[in-house]
């Protein structure tokens, strides 16, 4: 009986470890936000904008499109995560600044009516798009890009907490999965990320 | 009711070959129980059933869904992958049921690949002491590794390689660990000393990683509320428990398989002694085969 491993088998283990430490650790990486080209899909969707028209994802093709989950009773985390892409906006030109859309999408269709979609992004600026849709348009594009919302209990008022992702997605012109933005990148670092992707577009 | 099972038993994301695998296994073992029609077959098939419709659910059933958007959830569906599955099939010994009841092309089949020597050598290095450990506890901390798992949740393809990995690591480490067999009846059937030893070695390191992440003041995983969670929970309570869970019942494990293999001892001892009176108890010994 052999109980003991011959030495080179450990040195082969201390290769293939060392080898896949040289691998994880790469090159700088280019972006501020995670790069998610090629890990996520391609943009697609059926939804309704905020004009109460039936829209797809090949509607916003050609301009560089931020995508984020909310809804407008959101305490915290939308009006803030729009306010931050508004001031990262408000830093480009306007030329530059009309190749993005924003496309911020509610997961909470049974309060967020076109109108109050549209009343809840005409306040952070003509580039903010509302849309949503069916729960089951919803659940397809969520599940997606592996993202989800849940519901909580209504209080007295009926008032209910919605669970959401707090990511941003950036997708390139032609719709390909670009960046993941999370909620500790400053507007700056946004700012910079959105300037190199249009650059790199042009 | 009827539509509410249907909704829990449908995969949140199908893998159609790995939901065949878990068929095959589960038809060949039930096959293989009504020919053998023995009486002392009947605690390990729950032992065995258990632990595959365990891993079959956390999986291949609406619960993945929870598991994918609730760090505590994801956490328990690893103790089941890692631990609980993979120790109760291995506990019940399966292979001579599963030998009994696959068509013979199969298990010969098996048998065949599991003696070629790159499979066997490889199986050897897999199941060597040191080696065995450091994969049982490197595959946690690695999975674990905040930027990696933050990837693994965003890519479907991560995800499954990390499920999977953990899943034969588990059936790996477990298979090690509760070899019934006499130590030496095979290259990979160590003593129950350093068994034991091995055990205790993979605990601290267990119990580390989940108090770190229990008692972790800030969110150490922002991938939670990158995706979403499945209801409103709050972001620090997820995670102290998915803390505790890998913390305590994980460690646990050890705990009770070294209680298994001190009985086993006991067993092979007492059989030494008194080899005219074998040990009823004994595990079956002769029916376990090499892998």
């Amino acid at each position: 009986m052999n109980h003991r491993l011959p030495r080179r088998l450990f040195v082969v283990f201390a290769l293939a470890a060392t080898a896949l430490l040289a691998a994880c650790s790469g090159g700088e990486p280019e972006y501020n936000a995670h790069d998610i080209e090629g890990v996520m899909p391609d943009l697609a969707f059926n939804l309704t904008d905020e004009n109460g028209n039936a829209v797809e994802a090949d509607d916003y093709d050609g301009r560089l499109k931020l995508l984020f989950f909310g809804y407008t009773n959101c305490p915290d985390i939308c009006p803030a995560t729009m306010a931050r892409i508004r001031a990262a906006l408000g830093g480009l030109d306007d030329t530059t600044r009309e190749n993005i859309d924003v496309l911020f999408v509610s997961v909470d269709p049974e309060r967020d009516d076109p109108e109050r979609l549209a009343q809840f992004t005409s306040s952070f600026g003509p580039r903010f798009v509302g849309l949503t849709g069916s729960q089951e348009q919803l659940k397809a594009l969520s599940k997606r890009y592996r993202v989800t919302y849940g519901y909580g209990e209504p209080n007295d008022n009926g008032f209910y907490l919605v669970s959401h992702s707090s990511a941003i997605f950036v997708f390139g012109p032609e719709g390909k999965a670009r960046l993941l933005v999370n909620q500790e990148q400053s507007v700056d670092a946004l700012r910079a990320d959105l300037k190199k992707l249009l650059e790199r577009v042009d | 009711m009827a539509a509410e099972i249907a909704r829990w038993l449908t995969p949140w994301e199908p893998l159609y070959w790995l939901i065949a695998l878990f068929a095959i296994v589960a038809a060949c073992y039930v096959r293989g129980l009504a020919r053998r029609r023995r009486a002392r077959d009947v605690l390990p098939a729950i032992a065995f059933f258990v632990g595959l419709a365990s891993m079959y659910a956390v999986m291949q059933t609406y619960v993945d869904y929870y598991a994918q958007y609730m760090f505590f959830i994801h956490r328990a569906q690893h103790l089941i992958l890692h631990h609980l599955g993979p120790f109760l099939i291995a506990l019940s010994m399966p292979t001579a049921v599963l030998a009994a009841g696959a068509p013979l092309w199969l298990s010969r089949g098996m048998r065949g690949l599991g003696a070629l020597p790159p499979v066997a050598g490889l199986y050897r290095v897999l199941q060597h002491p040191v080696i065995s450990a450091a994969l049982f506890v490197g595959l946690i901390y690695f999975w674990l590794w905040p930027s990696v798992h933050f990837t693994a949740m965003l890519s479907a393809r991560d995800y499954w390689l990390m499920n999977l990995s953990m899943a034969v690591d588990g059936l790996l480490f477990w298979w090690f660990m509760l070899d019934p067999r006499r130590p030496g009846a095979t290259p990979t059937t160590y003593s129950i000393g350093l068994r034991i030893i091995v055990l205790w070695a993979v605990m601290p390191p267990q119990i580390a990683i989940g108090a770190y992440i229990a008692l972790a003041p800030d969110t150490v995983y922002d991938v939670y509320a990158v995706c979403g969670r499945a209801f409103p929970i709050s972001p620090i309570v997820d995670q102290q428990l998915g803390g505790l869970i890998t913390w305590i019942p994980a460690a646990m494990m050890s705990v009770v398989a070294t209680l298994i293999l001190l009985r086993l001892g006991f067993v092979h001892d007492r059989s030494t002694a008194s080899p005219t009176e074998p040990a009823v108890t004994a595990s079956r010994p002769d029916e376990r085969q090499t892998v």
